[in-house]
């Protein structure tokens, strides 16, 4: 009897899927690429030090305002000959660093703070909530130049403030749904089980509402970096020779009509970055519900 | 007599709303002086209709809500403070079961760890003799085990139900408060679970606190019933006793109103008016505005509930312990 092969009913043979196209459609492509680019962004600021092709102050004054595509330049030079890869490698480090540490903190706090409103009430609900008002009508560049201003500018200084920004959201969100869940539901369920509230909040609050605090994180996380790049770009946040994204968008303003990718590269990085952060937050929120499954 | 596992001394309880900053406050009497006893192994049916404060009587006794009058003593000893590392202990011996299951269940946690999680607070049972509980427990309740590692959304109701009542047995708790386990499912599915908590409260001979609104299914568990009416308790005797022979007006209307198979429903008594306002009650008995044999002294003084036959108290003026209300 000669071997039957077995083929798919719709023609062509029933092949085991390679693990790219399991991949590829539990993950849709753009969170694919979205996460990719992540990958990308915290691999270069990982090893910044060894990519980057120059130093960040180095000058090649013979070689000024080069465009991009040059054999030694390959994103081409700023107008001091400072090589525009090396400065925009450095700057991506130092603006994921305030970014990333910028937002959990103000996750931290502003979860925190939500908590402690739901469980104590009363006088510590209100404090928070005067607070998390005050926060919200606060014009947050205002005070940031104020500080920045009167402080002189720091890398701890500028991480710190980017912290305040954004912890009312979180603090609002975080007290709202852990007072719905206590008042009925599962919280209150758990607590008659006899639970220490360490456990409520921990084990079974914080997972419930983590996803909606995750989307407020996607949301913060470009936010900050938007608003260092904006205090940058004013001149009071990452100084030079130091140099973030938002500091280098703002020096290539000036060269803007003659050599704009000292800009572009920046502000690309910059676009590129938030929406990848936005995609797959909004992916991963789902993702991580059960319920949605 | 044996002595009582849970007793309520004249527990009463508050509730303030204010509407709006200067609004004037109105007080709400949801439980007004009521005292109770259970007995280890017997089973108590709450009934009343909403609002009648059989809920936050639940609440009570358990300690959720704090009493602003009188005592709850649970085994001889006083209840202690809600929130308290005691209050928590205490929780091993005394559970309480919701209304709406899936609302009481963590909706990211599997049944299973759902079902384990008494045990893994309480300290009860050690390491795989906790996993082995879990299964023990879903098979009495009647879950399947592979339905172990579903989440919540992933069952039925009365699924859902069983998940929340194997959680509350998983301490093996002496006392178990249902505030209303089965109105949220199904009639079917209902019978299946009255049934099934029956078996298992003479298995392990729990007492328990049966709140319901329905008759039919407190009649069917219940070894004595406590009629609720305005947060006081009307009228208390065994089931029997109630059903067969209400004294008190309300509990009359109340029987009366429960269809008998294969007989056409007579002699019913319907209530005229609204359940009155508890935020605004009738002066002397509360009952005296729907009461069709209400008399002077009904609009002026509130009866007590006092002892009427052997087992049987009432709370009524014209209930004597001679006879019946006049008209009966």
């Amino acid at each position: 009897m000669t071997p039957v092969e077995i083929t798919h009913p719709y023609g062509g043979k029933a092949r085991r899927p390679s693990w790219t196209a399991i991949l590829r459609h539990t993950v849709p492509l753009s969170i694919c690429l979205g996460m990719l680019w992540l990958l990308t962004m915290v691999l270069v600021a990982v090893f910044a030090d060894l990519l980057r092709p120059y130093g960040i102050t180095a000058m090649d004054l013979s070689n000024r305002l080069v465009a991009p595509g040059s054999t030694r330049h390959w994103l081409g030079t700023d107008e001091l000959g400072r090589d525009v890869l090396a400065r925009l490698i450095q700057s991506i480090r130092v603006s994921l660093v305030i970014a990333f540490s910028a937002t959990i903190l103000s996750a931290f706090f502003g979860t925190a703070l939500g908590f402690a409103a739901a469980k104590f009430r009363g006088i510590v609900e209100h404090i928070v909530l005067v607070l998390a008002d005050f926060q919200a009508a606060l014009p947050f560049l205002i005070m940031s130049l104020a500080v920045l201003a009167f402080f002189g500018s720091s890398m701890t200084l500028i991480v710190c403030l980017m912290g305040f920004y954004g912890w009312e959201r979180y603090a609002r969100i975080a007290r709202g749904l852990a007072v719905s869940a206590s008042a009925q539901g599962y919280a209150s369920a758990v607590v008659q089980l006899g639970a220490s509230p360490f456990r409520v909040y921990f084990r079974h609050i914080l997972p419930n509402v983590a996803s909606t605090l995750i989307v407020s994180m996607t949301l913060t996380f470009p936010e900050i970096i938007l608003m260092e790049s904006g205090l940058s770009f004013l001149g009071l946040g990452v100084q030079p020779p130091e140099t973030s994204l938002g500091n280098m968008v703002g020096f290539g303003r000036e060269y803007l009509t003659r050599a704009p990718w000292i800009m572009l590269a920046p502000a690309t990085v910059i676009m590129l970055t938030t929406l990848s952060i936005s995609l797959v937050g909004d992916w991963l929120r789902d993702k991580l519900d059960p319920t949605v499954r | 007599m044996v002595a009582p596992l849970i007793e309520a001394a004249a527990l009463s309880r508050v509730y303030e709303t204010r509407r709006g900053v200067f609004g004037k406050v109105s007080s709400v009497r949801a439980v007004d002086d009521v005292s109770l006893k259970v007995s280890p192994g017997e089973t108590l049916g709450v009934v009343g209709e909403s609002g009648s404060g059989k809920s936050t009587l639940g609440r009570l006794l358990l300690g959720i809500d704090p009493a602003q009058h009188g005592r709850v003593t649970f085994e001889g000893k006083p209840m202690p403070t809600f929130g308290t590392a005691e209050w928590r202990a205490s929780r091993a011996k005394m559970q309480f079961i919701y209304q709406d299951p899936l609302a009481a269940l963590d909706r990211r946690l599997t049944i299973a760890t759902q079902i384990r999680e008494p045990m893994d607070i309480h300290e009860l049972f050690e390491g795989s003799a906790r996993t082995d509980r879990v299964a023990a427990l879903m098979a009495a309740v009647g879950l399947r085990h592979d339905q172990a590692n579903r989440y919540p959304h992933e069952l039925s109701g009365g699924q859902r139900q069983r998940a929340v009542i194997a959680r509350a047995l998983a301490t093996r708790p002496k006392l178990i408060v249902c505030d209303e386990p089965v109105s949220a499912l199904d009639v079917s599915i209902q019978a299946q679970v009255v049934n099934m908590l029956r078996d298992l409260q003479d298995e392990l001979g729990l007492a328990m606190v049966f709140i319901s609104h329905d008759l039919k299914v407190v009649r069917n568990v219940a070894n004595r019933v406590a009629v609720m009416y305005l947060g006081r308790i009307v009228e208390e005797a065994p089931s029997d006793m109630i059903f067969a022979s209400p004294r008190h007006p309300y509990t009359r209307a109340l029987v009366s109103s429960v269809p008998v198979p294969g007989q056409p429903l007579k002699g019913r008594m319907i209530l005229q008016g609204e359940p009155p306002n508890p935020a605004d009650r009738p002066s002397g008995c509360a009952f005296h505005p729907r009461c069709p044999f209400a008399i002077e002294l009904c609009r002026a003084s509130v009866p007590e509930l006092r002892p009427v036959e052997d087992l049987r108290a009432a709370a009524c003026h014209l209930v004597d312990s001679a006879n019946a209300p006049i008209a009966a």
